[in-house]
């Protein structure tokens, strides 16, 4: 049994690469929709409604930098419209800044990951995470209906 | 008897160009009214980053204290373009006098004795305390010089005839103070002061009449946003029911909402402001949004 995981493991990232080809707006949005949710996680705790873990908080930064590294091949030219997509077409033209942000977040998220030790650290980096690549990059391309 | 008409006619004309004249004469605060004040520059400092003045005011892409302007605001009036309000003497406002300065902010009146469009939201600002003003214009002076003028509002006939603004303040601005309510917490009376002061954000989250005044019995319900596409929520706890204080104090941090998304358009701006202020102010205005009536905002259309 176990060793068919390897070859399930391949079959379902073939079956997710070959998604993110044929329908790349609901490729990102299942990402965002995972940053959310983890966001979610990691702000409970620094609000102080859940207690601090560390391995949530590593598997946040995770998910940060993942979705860092696949959302740059989500948005082809032939994805501005359809799908209920809230990109704006702010991306395609502006496809260097919008490359550099996503490979910032990326770089941040996995800073954060070595960095976080305890509740203290985590505080000292989240919101300003947060606000500087989820709401700086929404800010310019996100169009909320 | 046509005579009679004719002058009687005219008598209605002339009478009705007085009273208008009258009516729409901008007003202004003397500087004899001011009184002596030793500025506070950190206050000033609180009450920019409050007020957020760099959101529109900012040279377009510069640096968020160089105040040169030349944003483009478009409404269904017809498009702002931000002045220059950098301490240059020429171009901004390094020659206006602290009269002038409260007069701009708290009557709309610009020196040289027009009217300016409530896009510069001075119905918001009248409500804030002169000390307040007066440490933010000092404040201000100390930030770098930025030569050059904006050009003119492009604005849709009739909204170019600046006289008739006279008109919208008389329905619209009330010239009130903000005034503490003793039977409220400190914590709310800061709340209010910065959300209904220097703060303006009635300003967006409020649904407008068609002369562009804010629908009193409907405000902090959300509406189209005046700025274009998509909608501004409804910030009353109709709209905000779920949200705790701590909530919408993570919010103005952070920019990321209850639902684990992130605010986008201008409200990521906003974010950048109130992110710069005391965690007890952000904690203030939390409790304050949170205490709102509840009120239902207009009907959400489709984009």
């Amino acid at each position: 049994m176990v060793r068919f995981m390897p070859a399930v493991a391949a079959l379902v990232f073939a079956a997710s690469l070959a998604a993110a080809q044929s329908n790349p707006i609901a490729a990102r949005k299942a990402l965002m929709k995972a940053n959310g949710d983890q966001a979610k996680i990691g702000a409970a705790m620094v609000k102080g409604e859940a207690p601090f873990d560390l391995a949530k908080v590593q598997a946040i930064f995770a998910t940060f930098a993942d979705a860092a590294e696949k959302a740059p091949a989500l948005f082809p030219d032939n994805s501005k419209t359809g799908g209920k997509t809230e990109a704006l077409p702010a991306i395609w033209k502006n496809k260097a800044d919008f490359a550099a942000r996503l490979a910032k977040f990326g770089t941040d998220a996995k800073a954060a990951q070595a960095e976080v030790k305890d509740l203290a650290t985590f505080k000292a980096v989240w919101s300003g995470l947060i606000r500087k690549n989820c709401t700086g990059c929404h800010e310019k391309y996100v169009q909320k209906d | 008897m046509l005579r009679k008409l004719v002058i009687a006619v005219a008598i209605v004309i002339v009478a009705g160009g007085i009273a208008f004249w009258l009516l729409t004469i901008p007003q202004t605060v003397p500087a004899g009214a001011l009184g002596s004040h030793q500025p506070d520059l950190a206050n000033g400092r609180t009450m920019f980053i409050a007020g957020g003045c760099s959101g529109c005011h900012a040279s377009v892409g510069d640096d968020k204290t160089r105040l040169g302007g030349g944003l483009a605001l478009k409404s269904p009036f017809g498009t702002f373009y931000v002045p220059n309000i950098s301490s240059d003497r020429r171009d901004g406002i390094g020659a206006w006098s602290e009269a002038e300065f409260v007069t701009a902010l708290t009557k709309g009146t610009s020196p040289d004795g027009r009217h300016y469009y409530p896009a510069f939201p001075y119905t918001s600002y009248q409500r804030v305390q002169l000390g307040d003003l007066r440490d933010l214009f000092a404040y201000l002076k100390t930030l770098p010089a930025v030569s050059g003028t904006v050009r003119d509002h492009d604005m849709a006939f009739p909204f170019g005839f600046r006289r008739g603004l006279g008109l919208w303040k008389l329905l619209n601005l009330d010239g009130a103070r903000f005034k503490p309510d003793p039977g409220k917490s400190a914590v709310l009376n800061r709340g209010a002061y910065v959300v209904e002061g220097p703060g303006h954000c009635a300003e967006c989250h409020s649904p407008r009449n068609f002369m562009g005044g804010i629908i009193a019995a409907q405000r902090f319900g959300g509406g189209p946003n005046p700025e274009g596409k998509g909608w501004i929520p409804n910030i009353t706890p109709k709209g905000l029911g779920d949200w705790s204080e701590n909530d919408i104090a993570y919010l103005l941090e952070s920019g990321q909402t209850l639902e684990g998304d992130a605010v986008g358009g201008s409200m990521a701006e906003v974010v950048r402001h109130m992110t710069q202020l005391a965690a007890e102010d952000r904690t203030a205005i939390a409790a304050y949004i949170k205490s709102l009536p509840p009120v239902e905002g207009p009907k959400r259309t489709k984009k």
